[in-house]
């Protein structure tokens, strides 16, 4: 019997945070989208030519996520060795 | 009529793939475990290669042709729908991440279906799995292919056989001879030719418009709902879009082609880099790409046929070699595709159901030759098939990408980090979901407003919870992988 894998408490840890990005990736996605984009398209107000709604949710959603995403593998995410022979005991 | 200076850059394109699937030969000839290098290209891939494999792979011909020829039907809410394909890039190697590569490497598993016989201890489990792979991926590498020579035959006036044989004979002399490794090295051109030409076409599309501002005028003046997110006919209800989340980003985890990926690189520096630079790439195609589709329609107005929208588009506003370079890409999108297809089937017969069924004894020769004859076999079938496709392949294809999902998703991610997932929980879980998910794609497919994967994922996930708890004490399980 092998004791405890601490690598295996690390990579819970990330799976976790995939699944708090992931929600918030939906959150704006979905918040701009039908928030900014439910009225009159004739009313839309414009941002660089794209209705406010698809510059927000679809442009600026997505570069804003692949920042954060950056930021949460620099910050949180750990090399650990996939070998067990690597491993330390 | 032939355009030779759109057909050069294609050519250029097939010549280097070529020579890259010799030279991964060399290293199959070379290496010392055969199994491990032929299906999994020896683990040593690093974080550019694996972002693009999981990119290429994942983005097919839908994404290049079939997904800017919707929108140019429905406008910007096809767009904001394509953008839930942004977690395939991150959520699936987070999820998989280090557990799936560290567990992997402990059961030795070549394939997931290795993996999921070492973690349940089932052999029903394994056929359940090598059937659904087999019949699933077979019926959608033959759409792919079918794609491919359409492909070929539209870009250069070629008929149809011979395109087909064009585009079967690049495709299945690589990955015959160079296996898992040609498919990365010629998925990471691939991939780079689709991120450029997407590029391309974007900014030539834009100028070809006179600037954006001018393009959402005209759509505006056509119709207005081409600019809002419900659709230029308000068929796209939030519920309905937000239920493509499911399949095409959260349950992109259970599709075997890109799970076998998360357990074929080299150390967690790759898993790192292929998380950003997959994110990257994929946010660019299918943005791209999908906008691509909307801005088209005041460019080149009255297109008919939606599949006809990206190649007739590219003709018109490129000049012709920047064309031909465009036009690459949905080529090596339908080609990344297909190649990882073939390899995953091809090791399902090998790895799966000969060496566990048929003769575990195997030598290393045997094992090779077999290899290279599965191989060979199940890439001529699939070229006979797409000389005149049969109804129940091209249904089965429908079925493919949700029904891989309803049955793998939660098999593999239970497998992983719930300690009282079991075979029969499995098992049940598995069934349920591909039995619903084909009954309700053939009765009622947007059945309660929502994507006909939605239902089935949660039922087969409801369905293995309860399975696992009730049947706790007839199973145990090594602790240590937890």
């Amino acid at each position: 019997m092998k004791l405890k894998d601490a690598r295996f408490k690390i990579a819970n840890r990330e799976a976790l945070i995939g699944v708090v990005l992931v929600i918030i990736n939906f959150a704006i996605w979905f918040g701009f989208a039908y928030g900014l984009g439910s009225g009159d398209p004739t009313q839309y107000d414009m941002i660089f030519g794209f209705p406010a709604w698809f510059f927000y949710s679809c442009i600026a959603g997505t570069i804003f996520m692949i920042i954060l995403i950056w930021i949460a593998i620099k910050v949180f995410f750990k090399d650990v060795p996939f070998d067990d022979k690597e491993e330390e005991v | 009529m032939i355009h030779w200076q759109v057909i050069l850059p294609l050519f250029i394109f097939l010549i280097i793939i070529f020579a890259i699937g010799f030279w991964a030969n060399k290293q199959v000839r070379n290496s010392d475990s055969f199994l491990q290098e032929y299906f999994l290209g020896g683990r040593e891939m690093g974080g550019f290669l694996l972002a693009m494999t999981m990119m290429a792979t994942y983005g097919s011909a839908s994404s290049f042709i079939g997904g800017p020829g919707v929108s140019y039907n429905l406008g910007l809410g096809w767009v904001l729908l394509a953008m839930a394909q942004l977690p395939a890039g991150y959520f699936v190697l987070m999820i998989l991440g280090k557990k799936f590569a560290i567990i992997s490497r402990r059961y030795e598993a070549i394939t997931l279906i290795d993996f999921l016989k070492k973690r349940y201890n089932s052999n029903i489990v394994v056929l359940i799995s090598a059937l659904s792979i087999i019949v699933f991926l077979f019926a959608s590498m033959t759409a792919q292919w079918v794609g491919g020579a359409r492909l070929i035959e539209s870009l250069t006036g070629l008929n149809y056989t011979v395109a087909l044989l064009i585009f079967a004979v690049t495709v299945l002399v690589y990955v015959i001879i160079g296996g898992f490794r040609a498919v990365a090295l010629t998925d990471a051109l691939q991939g780079t030719i689709m991120i450029i030409g997407t590029v391309i076409l974007l900014v030539g599309t834009i100028m070809a418009g006179g600037g954006i501002d001018h393009i959402m005028g005209s759509l505006l003046n056509e119709n207005p709902q081409m600019l809002s997110p419900f659709g230029s006919d308000g068929s796209l209800t939030p519920l309905y879009v937000s239920t493509f989340w499911i399949l095409i980003g959260l349950g992109v985890i259970g599709l075997p082609q890109i799970a076998v990926r998360a357990m074929s690189y080299k150390d967690s520096k790759s898993l790192h880099r292929a998380i950003i630079i997959g994110t990257i790439g994929i946010g660019t195609i299918m943005f791209g790409m999908h906008l691509i589709g909307v801005l088209a329609r005041p460019v080149t107005p009255g297109i008919e046929i939606a599949d006809k929208v990206m190649p007739t588009l590219t003709l018109e506003v490129l000049p012709p070699v920047l064309a031909g370079i465009v036009l690459a890409a949905p080529m090596a999108a339908i080609m990344s595709t297909v190649n990882a297809l073939l390899m995953l089937v091809s090791s399902t017969v090998v790895k799966d159901v000969y060496l566990n069924f048929i003769n575990p004894k195997a030598t290393d020769s045997q094992i090779k030759a077999r290899s290279f004859w599965v191989t060979t076999i199940i890439g001529l079938a699939v070229v006979l098939f797409s000389l005149n496709p049969p109804e129940l392949l091209i249904m089965l294809n429908l079925f493919a990408f949700g029904g891989l999902e309803s049955a793998f998703l939660w098999a593999v991610v239970f497998g992983l980090y719930w300690k009282k997932a079991n075979k029969y929980g499995a098992i049940s879980s598995m069934i349920v979901g591909l039995v619903l998910y084909i009954a309700i794609y053939q009765l009622s497919p947007n059945i309660f407003g929502m994507h006909s994967v939605t239902i089935p994922i949660l039922a087969s996930l409801i369905t293995f919870v309860v399975a696992s708890i009730a049947t706790q004490s007839k199973s145990t399980i090594d602790s240590a992988d937890f």
